[in-house]
């Protein structure tokens, strides 16, 4: 484990930050093994996990209180700004390594990110196949977990365009929480957009390598507006080359529900993404979004092309 | 010829569709030109945001008083000696179009591009009482020699290529065969050009109607919607009610817009104005001008939440980038529409019970709405239709309790996280029973869940 004062500070016991490592944001000694972030969390900070989840049970917004006492602590930890971290079901549950790599980033750019524990889905896979009452549980459910004032942050296109686009209409009719639902679209920064408009990541040098091209997301592009964003980001990192694909922002044929439902179309237009892919002659694809990626990969391993697929979360962690 | 509606049978059609390397290449090919020529035809427009805004807005002026337009168009048509007939559904305006050709002899009949008479299937009607039926516009002459239906509402014959159409030309006509495209351009003029002269009536539809001056619309390329209209002595145009403009002035708008959407052209080599039949001292047209305005469940259409379909001004855009429709082709959707526009109008005009498996024939990639020149929010369309397939009953019961399910974990992180540890536990299980086209083109679920690594 590298000396790192985020540890000391946690040492001394303010008991509000579970992160330990937020005030490394000079990066010298970042280089921290995913091992040693869980074990040394679990170990130290369990008690605190527990307490924010019982304040954001209250109804309260701790956030604000988190954020006061890191700049009123006597020690002079320089302030990190709290953002709530929305995993994703996806991320969560079949891709976490990306969850690490993104909390990783935020760390590095001055962040202290929280992941509220009982979060779960944004819903989309019921909204998209027409199902709104389950939808607008899910919906619901992300309200209250991210409540506040603090900024969310999510490694994915298509559930910040759910929670920004969709949730306003799914409460149309319920002022208090359409209200909610407004805050929560102007709080919400697909990782891209937070690492470049906020962190200005793209101009922190980061390391890469290889060549690297980049699948345009439907959502992320169309719905949520973030073109320039991940490009910016890739071709700033220092080693790599970047290679644009033709026709990046035509769909992979994941579509969420539709994977299932039309699995030979979905598979030839995968194919086609590939095909894409493989003529750029880069040696890794990155995207925004782990369902297309998944998608993609899939074809990547059906055609026997050894390309690297990573989300570009990891890929941007890997450089730090 | 008359064909059956498919639609149920998407995911079969589309199956066939895919394992047709013929039809995909050419899909592929026309699909991307019409894509880059639209893109390029638009570069150099000012201000286009503010024209598709513009558009939108005529549009939806139009839909708010759809009636009090189509009778200002009734009554102005009328004024300029067109006679205007309604139907209600698809027999009645191919009953009153049979009875106004046979009361007047008519026995061959040319016809110009029309959707709409796609739609009521107009020339099998026809034919059954003894009429000959003669597609002029190339594509569409193409299909009707080889018994097919338009596979886009632009370009009916875009899934065929042209060795495919130089042998059905060679078989059909008895010409030599050839695959180069201006040489079958003139076989084909030539055998029609003998239809135009010695035809009783020509049938046409229109892009749009202007109600102020009762004034159809008519954007053509290959020179013989002018013919269908302007050589026989009787002209009958079909046209659906949505098609109405307030204005002729409003027109500029649609015609910067329409032919750039359509087929990257900055203007189709014809716009033409049909105002009323030939008058004394008019040089061209047709002697008598019949017009029917279809309602065909459109008034219905209009009064409920899919309104946004009828602001769509047919250009096909949507279909050209759409990658569901450039990837199995128009006849997969198995009715005259295709692609994004199509599968809702198709849904909201023949039934959700016949139509089901359309409402699922999309990504929601949002391709469609961003190529939009009237700004139809299709996606939105294609959410509420889907909206509607559950709460009619016809979404998939396996489907249902899954998503059942998910309503009730979405709110109980204790649920979700069983059902994570769960799937991850039981994974070969579920790859192995039905999850195969889902579960084996994913990774197993992670050992620890990202839950469990972070705080």
């Amino acid at each position: 484990m590298p000396s790192c004062h985020g540890r000391g500070w946690d040492g001394v016991g303010t008991g509000r930050n579970p992160f330990l490592f937020d005030a490394c944001i000079d990066g010298a000694d970042m280089d921290i093994a995913e091992q040693d972030v869980q074990t040394t969390i679990s170990v130290t900070d369990r008690a605190y996990a527990h307490d924010y989840d019982k304040v954001v049970l209250r109804g309260t917004s701790p956030q604000r209180d988190a954020r006061d006492d890191i700049r009123k602590h006597p020690m002079g930890v320089q302030a990190a700004m709290q953002v709530l971290l929305f995993g994703t079901c996806l991320v969560d549950t079949f891709f976490p390594e990306s969850g690490e790599a993104t909390v990783r980033l935020l760390r590095r750019f001055g962040a202290e990110p929280v992941f509220p524990k009982g979060q779960t889905c944004c819903g989309q896979p019921a909204f998209n196949a027409g199902y709104e009452a389950a939808a607008r549980v899910a919906a619901e459910h992300f309200l209250w977990e991210f409540d506040g004032d603090a900024p969310i942050v999510t490694p994915s296109g298509s559930c910040a365009a759910m929670v920004k686009h969709h949730y306003p209409w799914l409460f149309r009719d319920d002022p208090k929480r359409l209200a909610k639902a407004k805050r929560a679209g102007e709080r919400i920064y697909e990782l891209t957009q937070y690492l470049v408009h906020v962190a200005k990541a793209h101009e922190a040098g980061l390391r890469g390598k290889g060549t690297v091209t980049y699948h345009s997301s439907c959502h992320l592009t169309r719905s949520l507006g973030v073109r320039e964003e991940p490009l910016m980001l890739l071709s700033s990192l220092q080693g790599a080359t970047f290679v644009p694909m033709p026709d990046a922002a035509r769909c992979c044929g994941f579509g969420g529900t539709f994977m299932a439902k039309l699995p030979e179309i979905s598979c030839a237009l995968a194919d086609e993404k590939a095909a894409s892919i493989e003529a750029t002659g880069a040696d890794t694809v990155t995207g925004c979004d782990s369902g297309c990626l998944m998608n993609i990969a899939d074809a990547m391993r059906r055609r026997g092309t050894k390309i690297r697929v990573v989300h570009i979360a990891q890929l941007l962690a890997e450089g730090l | 010829m008359s064909h059956e509606q498919t639609s149920l049978a998407f995911r079969e059609n589309s199956v066939r569709a895919l394992e047709d390397s013929a039809l995909r290449a050419a899909m592929k090919q026309a699909a991307d030109t019409f894509g880059t020529k639209r893109a390029d035809a638009f570069a150099p427009v000012p201000d286009l945001e503010a024209l598709r805004d513009r558009a939108s807005a005529i549009r939806e002026e139009v839909l708010a008083n759809l009636p009090m337009y189509v009778d200002r168009f009734a009554a102005a048509a009328t004024r300029s000696g067109a006679v205007v007939h309604r139907a209600n559904d698809a027999a009645a305006a191919r009953e009153i179009i049979r009875k106004v050709l046979a009361d007047r002899g008519a026995r061959l009949i040319v016809k110009g591009k029309s959707m709409v008479s796609e739609e009521v299937d107009l020339n099998s009607h026809l034919e059954a009482a003894g009429m000959e039926v003669v597609e002029t516009d190339l594509g569409e002459y193409i299909i009707q020699m080889e018994g097919e239906t338009p596979s886009h509402i632009i370009v009916p014959a875009i899934h065929k290529n042209r060795q495919q159409v130089g042998r059905l030309f060679a078989d059909r006509l008895g010409v030599p065969y050839s695959d180069d495209p201006q040489v079958l351009t003139k076989i084909a003029r030539k055998a029609l050009r003998e239809k135009f002269l010695s035809a009783d009536a020509g049938i046409s539809g229109a892009n749009f109607a202007a109600a102020d001056t009762g004034s159809l619309v008519l954007f053509t390329n290959e020179g013989n919607g002018r013919m269908v209209t302007t050589v026989p002595p009787l002209h009958v145009a079909i046209l659906s009610i949505e098609k109405m403009l307030p204005s002729l002035t409003d027109l500029p708008a649609f015609i910067r817009l329409l032919p750039r959407s359509a087929t990257g052209q900055p203007i189709t080599s014809y716009v033409s104005v049909v105002t009323g039949p030939r008058k004394a001292g008019d040089a061209t047209g047709a002697k008598e001008l019949h017009i029917v305005l279809l309602d065909n469940g459109r008034t219905e259409i209009n009064a409920g939440e899919s309104r946004d379909i009828l602001k769509c001004i047919r250009c096909g855009a949507c279909m050209n980038v759409c990658p569901v429709y450039r990837t199995v082709g128009g006849h997969a959707y198995g009715w005259t529409y295709p692609g994004p526009m199509g599968l809702i109008l198709t849904t909201l005009l023949t039934g959700m019970a016949k139509s089901h498996p359309l409402v699922d024939a999309s990504t929601v990639c949002g391709a469609c709405v961003e190529v939009c020149p009237v700004r139809v929010p299709l996606v939105d369309l294609i959410l509420e239709l889907r909206r509607r397939k559950v709460r009619e009953g016809f979404s998939d019961p396996k489907e249902k309790r899954g998503m059942a399910l998910f309503g009730k974990a979405a709110a109980k992180p204790a649920l979700f996280a069983l059902g994570q540890r769960l799937a991850g536990g039981f994974w070969p299980l579920v790859r192995a029973f039905g999850g195969k086209d889902v579960a084996g083109r994913m990774p197993a679920p992670s050992r620890t869940p990202l839950r469990r690594r972070l705080p």
